[in-house]
């Protein structure tokens, strides 16, 4: 993605989720956040960076610890008209994904870009 | 200029408290304007009423009613993140048949919504997190 497009996508919010999905809440609450904002009329751009990536994977169900899992949260996104799902480039190389293989369609950003993607937002909140 | 706070890192575990409270002292006492702090995450956990460290240690959570009550600062605790880590005012306690409350006034239990609020007015919402 070229910088004229990254500041393109524009926003009231950027929620950058940088953790995978079980073994902390950190992904969960910011999902939480994501949804608050949008639920208030918040214009949303969620940003998968890092293992957050992993959180797009096909299937992330309750696990044997009776986390509640996210894949129903992402698949409701689109009801609360969060519709700009990006992913960071880089990350989906180094865990061996593409971004046909992820359950949500995404844009994929490299690292470069998102200096200019977060100072297209007014707020931003990393989880 | 206005600032706002998220912490997100529980008190004692890891320095992000101790951090978030140095940087609200610094604020205010530069003249800025300090719109409020929210309480995220395991950052909730510095609302607990009943914290009781050593003597010879900080006391967050008075440390935090302090500098609300002196500088009009709201406390606000994302209610959803307290409750199942068990920080309930005395309203909740009663709606939830708990004997007993862990987070009283200064700090109040509020939505995620005063986030962004929050975030959105401020000049700069700066995150203290582990």
């Amino acid at each position: 993605m070229s910088n004229d497009s990254t500041q393109r996508l524009r926003g009231d919010l950027l929620v950058i989720l940088r953790h995978a999905p079980h073994g902390t809440s950190w992904l969960r609450e910011g999902l939480d956040a994501a949804l608050v904002a949008a639920a208030f009329g918040r214009r949303v751009t969620l940003l998968f960076m890092g293992e957050g990536v992993t959180a797009l994977l096909p299937g992330q169900a309750a696990g044997p610890l009776g986390q509640k899992g996210t894949a129903p949260t992402l698949e409701m996104l689109e009801m609360y008209d969060i519709e700009t799902l990006l992913v960071e480039a880089e990350a989906l190389g180094r865990f061996g994904l593409d971004a046909d293989s992820l359950m949500l369609p995404t844009t994929a950003v490299s690292q470069g870009d998102i200096a200019a993607l977060a100072a297209s937002h007014p707020l931003v909140l990393t989880f | 200029m206005r600032y706002g706070i998220l912490l997100m890192g529980a008190p004692y575990s890891s320095q992000a408290s101790h951090s978030a409270l140095r940087f609200a002292e610094a604020v205010v006492a530069r003249g800025h304007r300090l719109e409020g702090i929210f309480f995220y995450h395991d950052g909730v956990q510095n609302a607990a009423r009943l914290a009781a460290p050593p003597q010879d240690e900080p006391h967050l959570v008075d440390a935090w009613a302090e500098l609300a009550r002196e500088y009009d600062v709201p406390l606000q605790v994302c209610i959803a993140a307290a409750l199942r880590r068990g920080l309930l005012d005395e309203r909740e306690a009663a709606r939830h048949g708990k004997q007993g409350h862990s987070v009283e006034a200064p700090f109040e239990l509020t939505g995620l919504g005063q986030l962004v609020d929050l975030g959105l007015r401020c000049d700069r919402l700066i995150t203290f997190g582990p």
